[in-house]
Parts: C-alpha cells; sequence; structure tokens
C-alpha cells in the first residue's frame, strides 16, 4: 500500500508540472496586463516600467523558471492588480468556495442517490420516467440559466431569497442549488445504472433466494455495491465544484476561488491565474488519490 | 407424510418483452412429480428452461418472467396462491437453491460468515452471536478446513470450490426439505466436481433432503438421481426412473442425448452429434419442438405436438412414436 501510495504522488507531481507549464504559457496568450494596469494615453515608458517591475519583460523560459523556484518555496507571487500576496487572496477566498462546494455536494447527493435508487427499483415504470425528464433536465440546463431563473422567482417575484452576496445561510441556498443541479442529475443517473447493474448480480438473486426480505436485499446487498462507482464520482466531483463554480459564484456574487480566477482573467492577472488554476490542479489530483485509497478501504478486494 | 413432496402440474412460463409483442415459451406444460428425500436429475440443452422451471418453483423470476398457467403444490400447498411475504419465507427456508456461479453467487463486500448467518437471522429470527456461530458450524459440515478463521474471510480469498461448498452451507442453513442444485458443479474443475457430488448426496442422506439437479451432464444424473426428467424447447419431452431411461429411452432427443455421450474403452460405436442447433426459445418450430432435428421425424410431428403417452409406469414420453 506504501509503495502504491509514493508512484501515485510521484505521478500526480508530474501532472502538476505539466499543468503548470500549460497555464504558464497560456495566460500570457490572452494580452499584455501593463495595458491594463496604467491609465489611459500612458507613455510607452510607464508601460515598459511596468513590465520590468512584475518581469515580464524577460524571455519566457527565465519567467517560467523564476516562477517554478519561486512556487517551490512556496510563493505563488504577489497578485498585479491587488499587490497582495496571491496565496493570502486565494486562502481568504478558499473558505466560501469550500462552503458552497459542500452545500452544493450534499443537495446532489441527497437528490440524485434516492432518485436514481427508485428509478432502478422501478425501471421502466412511471418513476423511472420521471427520473430520466429530471436527469435529462439536469444536465442539459446550464447552471448559470438556473441561477438566473432562481433569482427571477425567488428574489424577484416571491423575495424569498436574497438575489446575490453571502453571509448568511439564507445566501447559499440558491449558489448550491444552481451549482449542485448538474451534479445531481449527474450523481442520479450514475446511481441508477450502477444500481441496475447490481440488481441483475447472481449475488442479489441468491439474496433473493435465501429468503431476504425486499428491502435488505436493496438496503443491504445491492446498495453498498451500487455507492462504490457514485462515491468515486461524488469525491471528483466535490473537487470540480470548487473550481467551476465560475459562471455560478458570478451570477450571484459569491466571493470564492472561481470569481477569484474570473477576476484574475478579466484583468490579465498572472500569478491569480496561474496560482488558482494550479492550486486547483493540485486540489484535483489529491482528491483522485484520496478516493484511490478509501476505495481499498471500503472494497476488501483491492489490495496494492 | 401423506402425497409427494413437490408436485408440478402443467406448469408454462413465459418472458414477455417490455411491448408485450414478444412471448417466449421458456417452460410450457410441465408435469413433475418428487418424493420426499428423491433425486431428480433435469437434464436438456442451453435455453431448453431447466432454470426457469426452477425459478419459477421459487418465483423469482426476472422482471420478463409470467407463470401463466399451472400448480405447483410443494408439502401440499399450492405456492402460487401464496402472498409476496408467505414466498419470501418459504425460500431459502424450506426450498433453498443452489446457482451455477460460485465466483458471481457471493457478495465480494460481506464476510462469508455474515452471508452464511444471514438466512439463519432472518428465518429464525437468531441472534448475531448464534447465527455466527451456527455458521461455523455449517462450514464445517461442507467439509471447510478451519471454519472459525474463514467466517471472518471474503469471498476473494476463497478458491472457486470453497465458495461453491459456501453457497451450499447457505443452502442448506435452515434445514430445508428441498434443495436446487442449478448446474452446480459447471463452472468447477473435474476433481473438486466428484468432490462436491459427494458432499451433496452426503448432505443429501444427512438432512432427508429432496434434491433437483439440474444439469446438462448425463453422467452426472446416472450418478446421483433416482429421477430423471429431459425438457426440449420448454417442454418435458420424457421422464421417468434413470435405470429404465438410460435402457429404454422412449424419444428420440433422449436416445440422441445418449448416444453422444463418449463411453471409456469403447472405439466400436462413433460418437455421434445431434444435427442442427438447438431451437431458439422465442421461435420454437411448430408441432413438436424437435422435429426439424428428429432422425425419425414423420408428416404428424410438423403438424401436431404430441401429448405425453405413458410408457410404462412412470415413465412418460412426449413422442408420437410413444403413442
Amino acid at each position: 500500500m506504501k509503495g502504491y501510495i509514493l508512484r501515485r504522488l510521484g505521478y500526480s507531481l508530474v501532472s502538476l508540472f505539466l499543468l503548470s507549464v500549460t497555464i504558464f504559457l497560456f495566460v500570457r496568450v490572452t494580452g499584455d496586463p501593463a495595458v491594463l494596469l496604467v491609465e489611459p494615453g500612458a507613455s510607452k515608458d510607464d508601460l515598459e516600467m511596468i513590465r520590468q517591475q512584475f518581469g515580464l519583460d524577460q524571455p519566457l523560459p527565465v519567467q517560467y523558471g523564476s516562477f517554478i523556484t519561486s512556487l517551490l518555496r512556496g510563493d505563488f507571487g504577489q497578485s498585479f492588480y491587488y499587490r497582495t500576496p496571491v496565496l493570502e487572496l486565494y486562502l481568504s477566498r478558499l473558505p466560501h468556495s469550500l462552503l458552497l462546494a459542500g452545500a452544493a455536494m450534499v443537495f446532489s447527493l441527497v437528490v440524485g442517490i434516492p432518485t436514481g435508487i427508485i428509478a432502478a427499483v422501478r425501471v421502466n415504470r412511471w418513476w423511472d420516467s420521471v427520473g430520466k425528464i429530471f436527469a435529462l433536465l439536469g444536465l442539459s440546463m446550464p447552471s448559470f440559466w438556473v441561477g438566473l431563473l432562481m433569482i427571477l422567482f425567488f428574489s424577484v417575484y416571491l423575495g424569498w431569497l436574497p438575489s446575490s452576496g453571502s453571509g448568511t445561510l439564507l445566501h447559499l441556498v440558491m449558489p448550491a442549488i444552481a451549482l449542485g443541479w448538474v451534479f445531481a442529475a449527474a450523481h442520479m443517473r450514475l446511481t441508477r445504472s450502477s444500481m441496475l447493474e447490481v440488481l441483475g448480480s447472481e449475488y442479489v438473486k441468491l439474496a433473493r433466494l435465501k429468503g431476504l426480505p425486499e428491502a435488505l436485499v436493496i438496503s443491504k446487498h445491492a446498495f453498498k455495491n451500487a455507492l462504490i462507482p457514485v462515491l468515486t464520482l461524488a469525491g471528483i466531483n466535490l473537487v470540480i465544484m470548487v473550481n467551476v463554480a465560475v459562471v455560478v459564484e458570478t451570477v450571484f456574487a459569491w466571493p470564492g476561488v472561481g470569481r477569484l480566477l474570473y477576476e484574475g482573467i478579466a484583468f490579465r492577472d498572472f500569478p491569480v491565474v496561474q496560482a488558482t488554476v494550479l492550486l486547483g490542479g493540485a486540489m484535483i489530483v489529491i482528491v483522485n488519490l484520496l478516493v484511490d485509497i478509501l476505495y481499498a478501504v471500503i472494497d476488501p478486494r483491492i489490495r496494492y | 407424510m401423506s402425497g409427494p413432496l413437490l408436485e408440478v402440474r402443467n406448469l408454462s412460463t413465459h418472458y414477455v418483452s417490455a411491448r408485450g409483442t414478444r412471448v417466449t415459451r421458456a417452460v410450457d406444460d410441465v408435469t413433475l412429480t418428487l418424493e420426499a428425500g428423491a433425486t431428480l436429475g433435469i437434464v436438456g440443452e442451453s435455453g431448453s428452461g431447466k432454470t426457469t422451471l426452477a425459478l419459477s418453483l421459487l418465483r423469482v423470476l426476472p422482471p420478463a418472467g409470467r407463470i401463466v398457467s399451472g400448480e405447483i403444490s410443494f408439502e401440499g400447498e399450492d405456492l402460487l396462491r401464496k402472498s409476496n411475504a408467505e414466498m419470501r419465507r418459504i425460500r431459502g427456508k424450506r426450498i433453498a437453491m443452489i446457482l451455477q456461479d460460485p465466483m458471481a453467487s457471493l457478495n465480494p463486500l460481506f464476510t462469508v460468515g455474515d452471508q452464511v448467518a444471514e438466512p439463519i437471522r432472518v428465518h429464525d429470527g437468531a441472534s448475531r452471536r448464534s447465527a455466527w456461530s451456527r455458521a461455523q458450524e455449517l462450514l464445517k459440515a461442507v467439509r471447510i478446513a478451519a471454519p472459525e478463521t474463514r467466517v471472518r474471510e471474503y469471498p476473494h480469498q476463497l478458491s472457486g470450490g470453497m465458495r461453491q461448498r459456501i453457497v451450499g452451507a447457505i443452502a442448506i442453513s435452515c434445514e430445508p426439505r428441498l434443495l436446487i442444485a442449478d448446474e452446480p458443479t459447471t463452472s468447477l474443475d473435474l476433481t473438486i466436481q466428484a468432490q462436491y457430488l459427494n458432499l451433496l448426496r452426503d448432505l443429501q442422506r444427512a438432512h432427508h433432503l429432496a434434491l433437483i439437479f439440474i444439469t446438462h451432464n448425463l453422467g452426472i444424473v446416472a450418478k446421483m438421481c433416482d429421477q430423471v426428467a429431459v425438457m426440449y424447447g420448454g417442454r418435458l419431452v420424457e421422464s421417468g426412473p434413470v435405470a429404465r431411461i438410460y435402457n429404454a429411452p422412449a424419444h428420440p432427443y433422449t436416445r440422441a442425448l445418449l448416444e453422444s455421450i463418449p463411453r471409456l474403452g469403447d472405439s466400436r460405436t462413433r460418437l455421434t452429434a445431434i444435427d442442427g442447433q438447438p431451437p431458439d426459445p422465442a421461435a420454437l418450430p411448430g408441432g413438436c419442438a424437435f422435429h426439424p432435428r428428429c432422425p425419425k421425424v414423420m408428416d404428424r410431428c410438423r403438424a401436431e405436438a404430441p401429448p405425453e403417452f405413458s410408457v410404462a409406469n412412470a415413465h412418460t414420453s412426449r413422442c408420437w412414436l410413444s403413442g
């Protein structure tokens, strides 16, 4: 097990290195940040000064070298726009993102798993059709549109929920549902197909032949086996939620990491974009590793 | 007890496609009888309806399966009139079943002890502790060494032969009157097969079990069974005492099956295969289902399905030649 974890850790570092090169190059394609940082009508010299100040006048390999060496010391650099350490900025936004992703995950699992189970147990019947429509809606309605609809309905017409901002539990409701909506549909579909597969297995047949009550057959023999792929997906989705909330966070003015990334791109704030993307990548890599280890804990057959 | 343990009369089970347009007659008008403690072998090619017949007896058919007519009388009770809850109390308790694939029939996420103890806890309301100690005794009964450590192991830690013995332990856990074994040795090595068959026979004697043995191996039937029923295309084409059917088969299909068994030291007769393919259960030929492959086919066979003729005492055959 120890060797397995070390090996996986090595692969993870390689992926992160490749990600760092990619984001470093791509963010520089967006244009010259100096143009956005000076007042209109600034002279060529002013622009040049700003470029020098941020080291943007250096050749790319040199820029990358200094980026990676300070990164290895734990320094993500200074934001061009806020003029504060990027890591501080990131960490001040992260709790909001985690809270939002956590709430969205709870919503998606509470909705997705039971509906998936019901759809599988009542396959091709009324409930299954309702579930299919729900999954189709979930997967085809973009989160910003769901968010805007909810704002229109719950904030504008009914006045029940605040349309944007953060601070209270009420502020959390709509962004969490808007973000969790797609994932609820994905979790429902996977739960359904995974349950269907398990319900057709020989050991479920034997459980029925033993004379177990149907509720026990489903909750014990089928559910635990069907949960394995759903848990994997949920673990990876949690991290994806933290990192794809850009649109939802922008719609609801939620002060999370997604908003930070959006601002970073808008202002060509290279260190902010690099740090947000790299930290997001690191999170995804770590969660994948944790999920694999969790597998080994749940499933006695997996031994490395 | 008066009367046989199990009486199946004119049982038909169909599979109906989702839109109800296609009907497969998996089991068609099957009648058979089994005395307490006796052994019945059900023989047939794949798709002949053997497994569907077994699943019908326990009413655990896949969703598309329907028992459309007939009667199943077990210890004098009509199983087709039972509610689902009553049926559940019969499964595993009074009628147990062993499935074909020992690799797939145990749940990978629970220990052996848990799975053996489960029916005891559900049917007899035993406590966890007493069910577990009973599970250990059962493992010993199916000749598993070191049962006290095996109960805590998971299925993947055991060999195929051991798993199938555990499935056997589950089957006898609540002392059923009838055990249905659906090709229990097909996926085992030959040496393990023989061991397992001996084990089943010993268990049968020890617990006075009636046994329904589903197989396509006529050699096993000869070794294990008192009665044999031959299925073809969902129908029982011939049934009777093993010795009689092996020596004087009445139905051409049975005769062909017997001629296709290789015999050691017999080089004079060529091994004969049955011409043609087993029929598609969803599109059975009209008349007698065997007529396209039958060496003695007559015009009447194509037009009309033969009824069950009595050839001798307890020996029946569905062939016009037996009429």
